[in-house]
């Protein structure tokens, strides 16, 4: 496989992560979100697999492999699992109304393309000029906390976001070090199940997962 | 040279003005198939024409020289895109007179015609029709102009007959600008001809109809005009992409090949339509909303990553 051939899948599937990215940010079913997250996670483990194969840095299989089976597989399915078992069914509500948050999402894409145009100017990586998708991820994934206020889709912002810092790591330095991946692989996976607590925490205090709940913890209300 | 340019130009015309009607029946036959209904073969288009033109116009009593004049206006304007886009050649004289930005624009003047049309004889229904044409144009038209951009970026230039001269002599690349433009393009294609997730051709229900509305009060030779320029239009949106041809030969092979690329065309549009339902009007501001970010994406996308 020639190297601009694989740029060139490369850039396709930065492509395919930002798409899913917006698609976090606009979807309004919870089910909806967790395939969404699923299919990122797909395309962030071919796109860093492809890397790995074009530079000949070999752990990076190993992380697109920790990408797969975490966040194709594992993570949406403990989410599942949740969302099950809380009996979470209805349409999630968004404060920002969805053609203004689509809006807001372009900008911040054509800020973070801004502000990563001087860095992908002075590297010579092959996987340059996805760093600002990279960035736009992080960016997205930060917006979908802000504008929704359930707990599932705040979590699912967060994951998403740190898809974002993931493919930061791996098209500005080619990944980083394989400790620092599994360490940040195993923190995912424990935030997950501390995440899970939490869920069953705030659904039988407020009985129900509206983040906007918990300004009733305020005193003097 | 200019000569054979100029009968280039008239064969595309009589396609335009002829296979248009087919391409109709092609999808209603179609759709008819596949909801398992009855059909009246490809050629019923025609003889709907022909039965409109021959039956005599019934004007309203306060209608006014607007509404006489739409149908031509519609009509004539329709023609002139089917001349000016490259749907059998690139090599057409009135190419030169407009690129894809004057195109747009050719489309309001229809659009901004219709819509007077419609509130020209005073009727709930023609004024209902027009202000929601005009609510989703004003949303369709920025994502159209965007996918635009981004071909045009690609193609480094905004004549069409330019940009298809460089599609097709370009390498075959992964581009994903491109596959965004055309995602965005689909949803405006369905948008404008009114397909069903906008808007149903075959519905003459108050509560749904869009452009139907608005030509409601037309008898005779003016629906007839009408009900064929929009047949053009389907024509036009679903042709825009193309085989070129140089020479007698080729030009039969790009008839050829435009015909296939019809049939195929028809079919995927027909599964649409008999996939999705008809979407709310308000949730029209989304639909819209995603062809335009589709849009964006393809030309940030081409930017950053191309």
């Amino acid at each position: 496989m020639p190297v601009s051939f694989a740029a060139q899948i490369n850039s396709v599937m930065a492509a395919l992560i930002l798409l899913t990215a917006f698609g976090l940010l606009i979807q309004r079913r919870i089910l909806g979100l967790l395939h969404l997250f699923a299919w990122q996670g797909l395309f962030l483990g071919i796109s860093t697999a492809i890397v790995g194969y074009v530079t000949g840095v070999h752990h990076l299989f190993v992380s697109s492999i920790l990408t797969l089976t975490l966040k194709v597989v594992l993570l949406p399915w403990i989410l599942y699992a949740l969302i099950r078992k809380l009996n979470i069914r209805k349409e999630i509500e968004t404060l920002v109304n969805i053609p203004a948050t689509m809006l807001i999402g372009i900008a911040l894409v054509i800020f973070s393309y801004h502000l990563t145009a001087p860095i992908t100017q002075l590297s010579s990586l092959v996987t340059r000029s996805t760093l600002a998708v990279a960035l736009a991820t992080v960016m997205l994934g930060l917006l979908m906390m802000v504008t929704r206020h359930h707990a599932v889709t705040q979590i699912i912002g967060f994951l998403a976001l740190e898809n974002g810092l993931f493919f930061a790591a791996t098209s500005a330095t080619y990944g980083m070090p394989m400790v620092v991946e599994l360490g940040v692989a195993l923190d995912l996976l424990i935030a997950a199940f501390i995440f899970g607590i939490f869920f069953f925490h705030i659904n039988t205090t407020f009985d129900s997962l509206d983040v906007e709940q918990m300004a009733k913890l305020k005193e003097g209300d | 040279m200019i000569a054979y340019s100029l009968l280039i130009e008239a064969v595309q015309v009589l396609i335009l003005l002829f296979a248009a009607p087919l391409f109709a029946g092609w999808v209603k036959t179609v759709k008819c198939r596949m909801q398992g209904r009855t059909y009246a073969g490809v050629f019923q288009p025609y003889r709907d024409i022909a039965r409109l033109f021959s039956k005599e116009v019934i004007l309203a009593e306060n209608a006014s020289w607007i509404f006489r004049i739409t149908p031509y206006i519609v009509f004539g304007v329709t023609v002139i895109i089917g001349g000016i886009i490259p749907l059998i050649s690139t090599d057409l004289p009135f190419a030169a007179t407009a690129d894809v930005i004057a195109l747009v624009m050719l489309f309001a003047i229809i659009r901004f015609f219709t819509a007077l049309a419609g509130m020209d004889i005073g009727t709930a229904f023609g004024g209902m029709g027009s202000s929601r044409e005009m609510t989703i144009a004003s949303l369709a038209e920025p994502a159209m102009l965007m996918a635009i951009f981004t071909v045009s970026l690609a193609g480094k230039s905004t004549s069409l007959t330019h940009m298809v001269q460089v599609m097709a002599q370009g390498e075959l690349l992964l581009r994903p600008s491109l596959a965004f433009a055309l995602l965005a393009f689909i949803m405006v294609h369905l948008t404008e001809t009114g397909r069903v997730p906008v808007d149903n051709p075959s519905t003459h229900l108050e509560l749904t109809m869009i452009h139907e509305a608005m030509i409601l009060e037309y008898s005779g030779r003016h629906l007839a005009l009408m009900e064929w320029a929009s047949m053009m239009k389907l024509f036009i949106f679903s042709a825009l992409g193309i085989a070129p041809a140089e020479d007698f030969p080729g030009m039969l092979v790009a008839i050829v090949l435009l015909a296939a690329k019809l049939a195929v065309l028809g079919v995927i549009l027909v599964l649409i339509e008999t996939g999705l339902a008809k979407m709310r009007l308000f949730r029209l501001t989304e639909y819209l909303g995603s062809a335009f970010l589709l849009a964006t994406l393809g030309m940030l996308s081409f930017f950053i990553l191309e």
